[in-house]
């Protein structure tokens, strides 16, 4: 028991690692702020998300966990609040996508 | 297992630090900054459970809400000041 529960935690923090990792990249690579909320995205959600599940099944059924729960949920609530704000921001000061095949309103900064 | 976990973090902290310094629009470096920290609550999560003292959670929940606050009101402040922008009525170009 106590081994599965090891392995599961190991798998987590693991596939945690790796999806941040891969976020990263993505924060490090993509060609444009937009796209770079994806990667962003990525490490907030299941990249620190999975590495805080792995730590909480290691530490069992205690205020620990509690805490690393509390913890989870806030940045889970948080992450998609500030991206959209972030990206509202974005659109609002005229930063444009890189979309080429979306139709756009003439020359100039969008306005919404 | 944790040791793997924290260095991984800190390479992802690094390339949100280098995508900081790059970043071609003020929005980028908040974005980034607003991921380092966010990564740095989940090494201080890790960190205290490599040392065997998890006592740093209190820490890491408080530098969350402190994250959020901060980015929100970075955002509010570069938006309404305009600072970032290269002239006035201009772009948003390298800050």
């Amino acid at each position: 028991m106590a081994l599965a529960l090891d392995l599961l935690s190991l798998i987590c923090i693991l596939a945690g690692a790796a999806a941040a990792m891969i976020g990263g990249l993505g924060l490090l690579r993509l060609p444009d702020v937009f796209a770079r909320m994806h990667g962003a995205g990525m490490i907030d959600t299941l990249g620190v998300g999975a590495i805080l599940v792995g730590l909480m099944v290691q530490a069992g059924v205690t205020l620990i966990a509690v805490k690393l729960l509390l913890i989870l949920l806030f940045v889970l609530y948080t992450s998609p609040i500030t991206t959209h704000a972030l990206a509202r921001a974005c659109l609002n000061a005229g930063v444009e996508p890189l979309a080429r095949h979306l139709p756009t309103d003439g020359d100039g900064p969008s306005k919404r | 297992m944790y040791a793997a976990a924290s260095i991984a973090v800190l390479v992802v902290m690094v390339m949100a630090l280098a995508r900081a310094m790059l970043g071609s629009t003020v929005f980028d470096r908040i974005l980034a900054v607003n991921t380092f920290g966010t990564l740095t609550v989940a090494l201080i999560a890790v960190f205290g459970f490599l040392t065997e003292r998890p006592d740093f959670l209190d820490i890491a929940l408080l530098y969350a809400l402190i994250n959020f606050i901060g980015t929100i009101a970075v955002t509010r402040y570069v938006v309404l000041s305009r600072a970032g922008m290269a002239d006035e009525g201009g772009e948003w170009e390298d800050v």
